[in-house]
């Protein structure tokens, strides 16, 4: 097997004596997509902060292509290659498609103090990408990103970590505000970005969506990894009954039914 | 009528016909008219384009008043009472006004306090510590200037009615222009005030815009306190107090939200100029000033309404 491009072993992290991950241990393999689930509380947001450097582990290591890394900041996680598209889309609506794509890494012509924004570059640099993963209703550059769909800002926003050279995405619930068509927009997204080898993490609450791309899973139940498995080795209704937080979904159907 | 200054530019358009039509044969519409109204708009203008910026970065700063008085008692005090010459002076002051604007950024910055709030405090203090260490120097809140003549020439040069003051102004619109049009900070400026959260995340150093646009406010401020001082001959605490609400006034009625994240200079600069014309359009139709007041209000009631319509249009699909 490969080396993973990033392994946490043992981590811990507490806030005080409150203990918000416990020991969890996981592999995120590059051209793969591990699904990470669990209910709310469980620990999903915490691990995701330790997996992009907002957070630093109590306990344990994190390793990142191979080495023991200890990520200061969110932006020493993105200059690895890291990138965290969060579920409230990182997208400035009232600012154009080519200034957003680019924005934090601003093409420029010019010498100062007459230096300024490539703004054509970064336009025809931008629909092009976005045409790439399918977007053909984005044709200009000068388009607000308020005027797309959410699930279009998603695939943007995922597009522009892809191009900036991310070999991990962290993607934050991208699915779970979205209708069908949308979420498929995004799933196949995600394929795309698989295939060119960048390592995924994808955090939802919604199996049938985890089940459709995952080729890893982790369940995180208070905290801790219930349940750790790859693509195929457990059923749909397993995996909601891991995610119930190990309750039988059954059990908890037939609860309700004596309330009505 | 998808660009942020479409709005002002009507009403401008509107408001200077309205005022060259009512007042027929007065000279409204004449060079030195002309004149009048651009030298009324230019001093506010200097500082109303720092203040948009600001305000497209999300923040507010009511402090710029004080800062022009305290720039025009600096250059007093020390040209009168302490005998410097004018030059060095004119840094002082320069530099009086970035100190107030970093003291203004880093609290806001620091304390995530509403920088509305943050900046009132600073105008009482401001106006307060000026008129009090005055007192304290030379026991007066107001003084006269000496200036040389290049300094005269710089601040107070005067082209049959066109003051100098409108050079100035043109000068900082430009820098403002290329700055939030073209430059990679002037992209920061609108992702700082359009999601905060999303540009920090781009790696955008939110922290530094916002002061740096607080520093810009208080440089612009003092700039015009030294531009009256050495013009009127005379320092005094009170100078500027007008500015605190009439810039805020003149960016939304040129199309920059409230809320930032959008606007351009170009509708600042309109807004201005349709500030300019209404202030001095009054004098020419011979009645009360008092109806200036009213005018600007609606003007700003019926901008705040505009604004979010065309923000509206800017966000729908075409």
């Amino acid at each position: 097997m490969t080396q993973p491009l990033m392994e946490l072993v043992q981590v811990d992290k507490s806030f005080g004596s409150t203990r918000a991950l416990n020991a969890v241990s996981m592999k995120v393999e590059a051209g793969k997509i591990l699904c990470l689930l669990g209910d709310n509380g469980a620990g999903k947001s915490t691990l995701i902060k330790v997996l992009s450097g907002y957070h630093q582990p109590t306990a344990g290591k994190l390793l990142f292509e191979g080495r023991e890394t200890r990520f200061a900041s969110p932006r020493e996680a993105r200059q690895g290659g890291i990138a965290t598209v969060h579920q409230d889309v990182g997208s400035i609506p009232l600012m154009s498609v080519g200034r957003n794509f680019f924005l934090g890494a601003e093409p420029v012509r010019g010498r100062w103090p007459f230096r300024s924004i490539d703004t054509q570059r970064a336009n025809k640099v931008a629909v092009e990408q976005m045409q790439k993963f399918g977007l053909t209703r984005v044709r200009s550059g000068d388009q607000l990103v308020g005027t797309m769909s959410g699930g279009e800002r998603q695939v943007l926003a995922i597009g522009r970590a892809m191009y900036f050279g991310a070999k991990m995405l962290i993607l934050d619930e991208p699915t779970s505000a979205l209708g069908v068509k949308e979420a498929s927009m995004v799933l196949k997204m995600m394929r795309v970005a698989r295939q060119n080898g960048v390592a995924i993490v994808f955090i939802t609450h919604n199996a049938r969506h985890a089940m459709s791309v995952g080729d890893n899973f982790v369940v995180l139940i208070q905290g801790e990894v219930a349940a750790s498995f790859a693509r195929g080795e457990k059923s749909r209704e397993e995996v909601l009954n891991l995610m119930a937080g190990g309750e039988d979904m059954a059990e908890l159907e037939e609860d309700l039914e004596q309330i009505d | 009528m998808r660009r942020p200054e479409a709005g002002a530019f009507a009403a401008f358009i509107i408001t200077y016909l309205f005022f060259a039509l009512a007042t027929p044969g007065t000279g409204f519409v004449s060079v030195n008219g002309t004149a009048g109204w651009l030298n009324l708009a230019s001093e506010l203008g200097i500082v109303a384009i720092p203040v948009g910026l600001l305000m497209i970065s999300g923040e507010f700063d009511l402090s710029i008043g004080s800062t022009v008085g305290a720039a025009s008692m600096i250059l007093a005090l020390g040209t009168n009472h302490f005998g410097l010459p004018i030059w060095p002076t004119v840094f002082l002051a320069l530099a009086a006004g970035a100190a107030i604007g970093l003291a203004n950024g880093l609290a806001v910055v620091k304390t995530k306090l509403p920088s509305f709030i943050v900046t009132l405090a600073t105008n009482f203090i401001v106006i307060g510590g000026t008129m009090g260490i005055s007192r304290l120097l030379a026991n007066v809140t107001s003084s006269s200037i000496v200036a040389s003549d290049s300094a005269k020439f710089m601040f107070a040069a005067r082209w049959g009615q066109a003051n100098i003051s409108i050079l100035w102004w043109l000068v900082v619109a430009f820098i403002g222009y290329r700055v939030l049009s073209r430059s990679v900070f002037g992209n920061w400026i609108f992702a700082t005030g359009g999601n905060l959260d999303a540009a920090r995340g781009a790696g955008v150093p939110v922290q530094r815009v916002k002061i740096s646009l607080f520093v810009a406010t208080g440089v612009a401020a003092a700039l015009v306190g030294i531009i009256q001082g050495v013009q009127w001959n005379s320092g005094n605490s009170t100078y500027g107090m007008g500015y605190v609400f009439q810039a805020p006034i003149v960016v939304v009625i040129g199309g920059v939200l409230l809320t930032g994240g959008y606007g351009s200079v170009m509708g600042i600069v309109l807004g201005t100029a349709l500030f300019g014309v209404i202030s001095s359009g009054i004098f020419y139709t011979g009645w009360n000033t008092d109806w200036i007041q009213l005018f600007l209000g609606s003007l700003l009631a019926a901008a705040v309404l505009a604004n979010n319509y065309v923000r509206r249009l800017a966000l729908t699909s075409r």
